[in-house]
C-alpha cells in the first residue's frame, strides 16, 4: 500500500458511520426508565403485604431478576436490547440477561463444562471487580468508622 | 519487479456443478429466490449450532455433486473450510463423503482460496475431478466470537453480519463453456485496523493489493470484465476499496459488486453495514454470478474473496487485524 496507517486510519474514520448518539440516548432512557418503572411497581406491590422494606427490597430484586431470565429464555429479552441499548444492560435484568444467556448457549456442550464453565463468562468480570471494590470500600469504611 | 502472483489456467478448469444453501434470514433477503436451498430451521436439523454447520456443508457439497451428476467415488479431491476453530465445520460435515480432503482456513477468504486451489490441482493434471466448498453459520460463529445469541448487546452501525450460508462448486479437467481461468493469490496485509467490528475497513487494502496487482499483472483494464465482485467488504470496506484503487488510478467503481451488500436489505433485516462470513461470499456466487455466467448473461467476471485473519485471543492481546483477499476469474 503507498499509503501510510495513519492516512488509512483517517480514510477509516470518515468512511465508517458513528453510532446515533441522541437516538440511542432516547430510547436507552425509556426502555430503562421503563424496566425501572415495572420495578417500582412491583416493589409498591410488595409493599402492600410486607412490612419490613428490607425484605421489599429484597424480593423485587428478585422478581425482577427472575422476569430478566424468563425474557432471555423466551428469546425476547435481545430484541428489547437491540433497541434499548445501555437502558437494558444497566438494570438488574440485564445482569440475569448475561448470565442467563452463556447458558442457554453452552448449554449443548454439558452442564459442568457447558453451562458451569461458561455461564459467568460475561459477568465474571464484573463479578470479580464489584466484589473487590467492595472490600476496598468495607475496609476503608472501618478505619475512617 | 517478483514472481508473479496471477497464475493462468490455460488447460481447462470447468465448474461442472455448483449449489448454495442459506439460512432463513439470508432467503428472505435480496437474492432469496437464487438460492438452491433455504432452511426456515436454524439447526439444520442438528443439536447444537456446530452440528447444524455439519448439515449445512454437507447438503451444499452433495448438491453440487448431485447437480454435476457424479458419486463421491468419482471426485478426487474435496477442499473446504469454515469459520469454527480447528476447522471443524468442514471436518465433521464432509468425513462421510470419504473423499481425500484438504481443510483450509482463509477466514471469508476461504471459498476462493479452495476453488482456487482445486483449479490449481487440475490445471496442473493432479486430479480431474476435486470440490470446493467453504460455509459459515451465523450462530456458530457469534458463540465463538462474540456473544451468545441471546445476550442483550448493540451493534456498531459498521459491525457486519455472519451469513448462514455455503457454496460448493464441482471442478472438472472437462466441461464445456464456463471456466476458471486464473488465480491471483492474496498477500497478507495489515494497516493497524485493530477494531473487530469493523472487518470491511480491516480487509479493503488486502482487496485493493490483489485487484490492483491482478491488472497490472494481466495488463487487463477493469473494462475487461462484467464485474469485479468482492465479498465481503459490506458498506464501509466498499467505500474504502472503490477509494484506495481510485488512489492509485484504478477505476472501478462502474463494475463493482459486494456479496457482503448484495445479500442483505440492511436496512429493513437490520445488519448494519451488509453480511460476512466464508458463506457469504460462497452462496452468492454460487446462485447469482455462476447461473449468470451459465446463461451468458454475463461474460467474465474477477471474483476477490477477502478474509480478516485474527482469532479472539489475537483481538484481546491487541494485535490488528490482517487482511487477505484472493481472487479468480471465471468466464465463458
Amino acid at each position: 500500500m503507498d499509503i501510510t496507517k495513519k492516512q488509512y486510519d483517517k480514510m477509516v474514520k470518515k468512511a465508517s458511520p458513528p453510532s446515533k448518539v441522541i437516538r440511542d440516548v432516547i430510547f436507552a432512557f425509556l426502555i430503562g426508565g421503563a424496566i425501572c418503572t415495572v420495578g417500582q411497581i412491583v416493589n409498591m406491590c410488595y409493599g402492600f403485604y410486607i412490612q419490613n422494606q428490607d425484605d421489599v427490597s429484597a424480593l423485587t430484586s428478585m422478581t425482577m431478576i427472575f422476569l430478566g431470565a424468563l425474557l432471555t429464555g423466551l428469546n425476547v429479552y435481545d430484541d428489547i436490547a437491540k433497541y434499548g441499548g445501555a437502558g437494558t444492560l444497566v438494570p438488574i435484568t440485564g445482569f440475569a440477561n448475561s448470565i442467563v444467556s452463556p447458558a442457554m448457549e453452552f448449554r449443548t456442550e454439558g452442564y459442568v463444562l457447558g453451562v458451569g464453565a461458561n455461564m459467568f463468562k460475561i459477568a465474571g468480570p464484573v463479578l470479580v471487580f464489584g466484589i473487590s471494590t467492595s472490600v476496598i470500600y468495607g475496609v476503608i469504611y472501618f478505619f475512617m468508622r | 519487479m517478483g514472481v508473479k502472483s496471477t497464475i493462468k489456467f490455460n488447460n481447462g478448469v470447468y465448474i461442472n456443478g455448483f449449489f448454495s444453501s442459506v439460512g432463513k434470514i439470508e432467503g428472505e433477503g435480496p437474492l432469496g429466490k437464487y438460492f438452491d436451498a433455504v432452511s426456515e430451521d436454524a439447526l439444520f436439523g442438528a443439536k447444537s449450532w456446530e452440528q447444524a454447520e455439519n448439515n449445512l456443508i454437507k447438503t451444499t457439497v452433495s448438491g453440487a455433486m448431485t447437480k454435476a451428476a457424479v458419486t463421491p467415488d468419482e471426485v478426487d479431491l474435496l477442499f473446504a473450510g469454515d469459520l469454527l476453530n480447528q476447522c471443524t465445520g468442514s471436518s465433521f460435515g464432509l468425513k462421510y463423503f470419504d473423499i481425500p480432503f484438504f481443510g483450509l482456513y482463509g477466514a471469508c477468504s476461504t471459498f476462493v482460496e479452495s476453488t482456487a486451489l482445486a483449479a490449481a490441482m487440475i490445471n496442473a493434471g493432479y486430479a480431474k475431478r476435486v470440490v470446493a466448498a467453504a460455509s459459515s453459520h451465523f450462530c456458530s460463529s457469534e458463540k465463538q466470537y462474540r456473544f451468545p445469541l441471546e445476550y442483550g448487546g448493540v451493534r456498531t452501525p459498521t459491525s457486519q453480519w455472519t451469513v448462514t450460508g455455503s457454496g460448493a462448486v464441482m471442478l472438472s479437467d472437462k466441461g464445456t463453456g464456463l471456466k476458471v481461468t486464473s488465480m491471483t493469490v492474496g498477500k497478507m496485509v495489515d494497516m493497524g485496523v485493530c477494531d473487530a467490528n469493523n472487518m470491511g475497513a480491516a480487509m479493503a487494502p488486502a482487496a485493493a493489493d490483489t485487484i490492483y496487482r491482478h491488472f497490472e499483472e494481466t495488463g487487463k483494464t477493469p473494462a475487461d470484465y462484467d464485474c469485479i465482485v468482492t465479498g465481503d467488504l459490506a458498506a464501509v470496506g466498499s467505500e474504502l476499496l472503490i477509494d484506495l484503487l481510485s488512489r492509485k488510478g484504478l477505476d472501478i467503481s462502474q463494475k463493482h459488486m459486494d456479496t457482503g451488500s448484495m445479500i442483505f436489505d440492511s436496512q429493513a433485516q437490520g445488519t448494519n453495514a451488509g453480511g460476512s462470513g466464508c458463506g457469504c461470499v460462497a452462496s452468492v456466487f454460487c446462485s447469482y454470478f455462476v447461473p449468470k455466467l451459465a446463461k451468458k448473461e454475463i461474460k467474465k467476471i474477477l471474483v476477490v474473496a477477502t478474509g480478516a485473519l485474527m482469532s479472539t485471543t489475537t483481538a484481546q492481546l491487541g494485535e490488528p487485524i490482517i487482511g487477505i483477499a484472493h481472487g479468480i476469474t471465471v468466464e465463458i
